[in-house]
């Protein structure tokens, strides 16, 4: 049995989740050296991936589907074209480098395997995210992500930061991947389509759509939470509390793009209209200047690139929204260059911290000596961000403005909104990759050396190849960049590259305004930062805070909510269930005008004066339970009531009902005198009067309720089917003479084996109840706080919040 | 309650009742009976020899923790449904057969099987109750 090429494209799809289950076993086995070993999966995969863009560069595209849930039209299917196939290049061969870099960074730290496996998880995830073809999938491996990227920012879980960090993160991706799943179950059902590729190839379907708008505003609901979009950015610098390798990975060259990504992939079916080229540039736009200005006031080293990462993604949200194949080509490009130098700069970023013990820029200095082969990389990729010849930074730079301000169009807008990003992005490429390398050599923490080839690796080869494709324009212009910007624009994008400009034209002109704003801004950084910290503490305010508010208002309101439904109050919970009893007996009563007539009085026999004896002795139980002057006295009455029912059935021919009545009213006498003692409630019980008007309300009205619905039914023409099909079976097909028992073990076994499961747990969950004990724990801040404590048999704790 | 009539009195009544409840439970198919009600009284019968004796003696008595019985039972009345399985007709669907016990010819079945689960379901889930409320101090 041969494996298919489909079949080999799944399980190259699901290898890392494989690599994720055996990492922490190589780990033991291989210490930090596992890495180079694991990456032996992404890099497998990027071959294969390779192996075909010849095939999609010619307009090959390839489908791989299996069933899943056939029954809602759920399928397993992932599509290969030029969008998918150059960002699934990009996650798998980022992530061998990735992978390698984590091995050296964590180096014999106690959760390295832990670590390697969440990272070939999230690898896993990504790379279904950006190959999905149906869209419950593609939903599937977007929450993927979200826990993934969950499980690594917190993965330093000692620390409060961290752990507020990872909620965070994950309560707004998670709250966009809902929003996204709305959409994607809007699409699915006003148009019957389930796969991206047919959705993209069904023209004008979704903006005719009468949805169009909600579809489009959910789709952006999930596309911004995910890529930072200005006002949800606030998430991603706070994920920097995650371990470098986590923060260039995820943060910044795969996981944030996911949401471009979306945006890319649903160009054809839902961009080109009014909305998406107003919404889109402007949201991109702001984001894009709020990041980088932003950037500006930080002084890590890693939050400066988190901040610029936002406003890349704010201008591949600018780019992608103006719907101009010129435009989109740029986005392309940028996204793809973007990936090659912010990867490469995270990781030198954590080889600085890794070496010299700190990512303050204003402690660092002079390192380019100490680092030669680190400043090297760095100084690679600093040149290909700030888009300068001759790296693919440049040719993206010329072919956005082209896009943006070129022989077609002239958008001012968004060219001076990308000429001042654009600019303040080469401050800060200048700031990271320069500063900690050039000048007076500043005195670390830690003495600062060359990192092992682990570190260096992956930001020199990211670096190399930055400057590779953009020496190798043509090529990667017709294998990379053309199919991907054809698949977003929905046509075939001839894309020709030149890394020098073909002719002397507004682009190269705005390039030069670009590199002398950005050359000006960083030669009085300083005064820079300090007006942009000014003028942040003025407003004192940020959506990071407003995330604070808004979680603080849930807890709020979910207390208020549990305080009203939970009281704690067991007399309201049992008024409450009478109650709507009661309603329920009465009003379908009223509302179906099914109320019984007034019934015949039975003619008082001698032969049945028994009867009448123990219906009398049932009644003077019930009435022993009202003037009862003890709890005790009650209880016992209301078992000689119970025993009088269980008498009449017997009377009336049902022995078997009889038999358990008695045992369950002897039960609940022994039962209820135990809790009596148990809870050491007094003899007596205080009911002021409203009270006891009330509860006898709801006791009567429960009850003629009760009463009324059994002589509605008993006056309805009894129906005899299912007596006699039992009659005539149970001895016949179920060996037995006894029905109700037959019927219990036998015809309705399921229920039954329902109903002691049910049994069984009321037991375990009562006697967790019963078990409970306030005590006094210590908390962790020294405080002390009453606890309710159940025990276990184990002897093992657990327990809540009284309050 | 703790009379000495009633503490002499109770092993023997409890012993006599748990024999009794595994009569009515056996005889459940034919005659009124079955595994609820048998639970119920040898759940009684327990409870009964808790409050005269104590509950450490029944603990001892019945060896196994009572909510063990019970997951025990749930066990076995979800295995009697099984063996209908494998002969390809539906899950729980009543199996007989007739072995000879000293020239007597008893009917086993998993029906019965199945009954016997619900019986100790119920003995382990009340009598776990109705010991805990019993005991004053634990562990």
């Amino acid at each position: 049995m041969g494996l298919s090429e489909h079949d080999l494209f799944l399980l190259a799809v699901l290898s890392p989740f494989a690599a994720a289950a055996v990492a922490p076993f190589v780990t033991r086995v291989l210490g930090h050296r596992a890495g180079w070993l694991l990456a032996l999966v992404p890099l497998g995969i990027f071959a294969l991936i390779a192996s075909h863009i010849g095939e999609v560069a010619h307009g090959g595209n390839t489908v791989v589907a299996y069933d899943w849930v056939p029954s809602y039209g759920i399928k397993l299917s992932y599509y290969l074209d030029g969008l998918s196939s150059l960002f699934a290049m990009l996650v798998s061969g980022i992530g061998v480098f990735i992978v390698i870099y984590s091995g050296g960074y964590l180096k014999g730290h106690r959760y390295l395997g832990r670590f390697l496996a969440f990272m070939l998880l999230f690898m896993g995830s990504m790379l279904g995210v950006v190959l999905a073809d149906n869209l419950i999938t593609l939903f599937i491996y977007w929450e993927l992500t979200s826990i993934t990227s969950f499980l690594l920012i917190g993965f330093d879980n000692n620390r409060e930061a961290s752990r507020r960090a990872a909620l965070q993160a994950l309560l707004v991706t998670g709250a966009g991947g809902l929003s996204l799943l709305a959409a994607f179950l809007l699409i699915s059902s006003t148009t019957g389509i389930t796969e991206m590729s047919v959705l993209n190839a069904s023209g004008d379907i979704l903006r005719d759509s009468a949805l169009y708008l909600p579809i489009f505003i959910l789709v952006l609901g999930g596309a911004f939470t995910k890529s930072a979009q200005f006002p949800m950015h606030f998430w991603l610098p706070n994920a920097m509390e995650a371990p470098t390798p986590v923060s260039a990975y995820l943060h910044s060259a795969t996981m944030v793009k996911a949401g471009v990504y979306l945006l890319m992939r649903m160009h054809p079916s839902l961009g080109g209209t009014e909305l998406w080229t107003t919404v889109l540039p402007i949201f991109g736009g702001v984001t894009l200047i709020a990041g980088t200005l932003l950037a500006v006031r930080q002084t890590d080293l890693k939050l400066m690139l988190a901040y610029t990462t936002v406003a890349s993604l704010g201008l591949l949200v600018m780019l992608t929204g103006t719907s101009i194949d010129a435009a989109i080509t740029g986005a392309v490009l940028y996204l793809f260059a973007h990936s090659l130098f912010k990867g490469g700069l995270f990781m030198v970023a954590g080889t600085i911290d890794h070496e010299a013990g700190t990512r303050d820029i204003t402690r660092l200095g002079g390192l380019g000596r100490a680092m030669p082969i680190t400043f090297f990389a760095a100084a690679l990729a600093g040149l290909s961000m700030s888009g300068l010849p001759p790296f693919i930074g440049f040719i993206a730079k010329e072919v956005l403005y082209d896009g943006t301000f070129g022989a077609t169009t002239d958008n001012w807008a968004v060219t001076a909104t990308a000429v001042a990003g654009n600019a303040l992005m080469l401050v800060i490429a200048a700031a990271v990759a320069l500063k900690p390398f050039t000048g007076e050599k500043v005195e670390t923490p830690k003495h600062a050396h060359e990192g092992p080839a682990s570190l260096w690796l992956g930001p020199l080869t990211l670096s190399l190849i930055g400057l590779g494709t953009a020496l190798f324009a043509h090529t990667t212009g017709e294998y990379l960049i053309g199919p991907m910007a054809a698949a977003i624009s929905g046509g075939t994008a001839e894309v020709e590259l030149h890394l020098i400009p073909a002719h002397f034209g507004a682009p190269v002109v705005l390039s030069m305004v670009t590199v002398a704003l950005g050359i000006a801004v960083f030669l009085m950084l300083d005064t820079a930062r300090g007006i942009v910290a000014g003028v942040l503490r003025a407003i004192g305010w940020g959506p990071d805070r407003g995330f604070d508010q808004v979680v603080r208002l849930i807890i709020r309101m979910a207390i208020v909510i549990t305080r009203v439904i939970q009281p704690g109050r067991m007399q309201t919970y049992m008024l409450v269930v009478f109650l709507f009893t009661a309603l329920a007996l009465f009003v379908p009563l009223f509302a179906y005008g099914e109320m019984p007539e007034w019934p015949e009085w039975p003619a008082l026999s001698g032969s049945n004066f028994y009867e009448w004896a123990i219906i009398a002795i049932a009644v003077l139980g019930v009435g022993a339970v009202l003037i009862a002057s003890t709890r005790l006295n009650a209880i016992v009455s209301l078992g000689i009531q119970g025993f009088a029912v269980a008498l009449i059935f017997m009377l009336f021919g049902a022995p078997d009902l009889s038999f358990t009545q008695f045992m369950v009213e002897t039960l609940s006498v022994v039962i209820l005198a135990l809790v009596m003692t148990r809870l050491d409630l007094g003899n007596h019980g205080h009911r002021p009067l409203p009270a006891m008007i009330r509860d006898g309300t709801v006791a009567v009205a429960v009850g003629v309720g009760l009463g009324l619905l059994l002589l509605s039914v008993t006056q309805w023409p009894f129906d005899a089917r299912l007596s006699e099909f039992f009659t005539a079976n149970s001895r016949a097909i179920a060996h037995g003479r006894n029905i109700v028992n037959v019927i219990i073990v036998d015809f309705r076994g399921l229920d039954t084996l329902g109903e002691i499961a049910v049994v069984m747990t009321t037991g375990l969950a009562i006697l967790a109840l019963i078990r409970i004990r306030t005590r006094k724990v210590e908390q962790y801040d020294g405080t002390k706080r009453e606890v309710r404590i159940a025990r276990t048999y184990s002897g093992e704790r657990w327990g809540g919040d009284v309050s | 309650m703790r009379t000495v009539i009633f503490r002499t009195i109770a092993p023997f009544l409890a012993a006599i009742m748990v024999l009794f409840s595994i009569f009515v439970l056996l005889r459940g198919h034919n005659e009124p009976g079955g595994g609820f009600i048998g639970g119920l009284i040898a759940a009684s019968a327990f409870a009964i020899y808790g409050i005269a004796s104590g509950v450490a003696p029944v603990r001892r008595a019945i060896y196994f923790h009572p909510m063990g019985i019970a997951g025990f039972g749930l066990f076995i009345a979800a295995v009697a449904g099984l063996p209908s399985m494998l002969k390809g007709v539906p899950f729980l669907t009543g199996m007989w057969t007739a072995i000879e016990v000293f020239e007597v010819k008893v009917d086993l079945s998993t029906p019965m099987l199945f009954d016997i689960g619900v019986y100790f379901v119920v003995v382990g889930a009340i009598t776990s109750i109705a010991l805990a409320l019993e005991e004053r101090e634990f562990d």
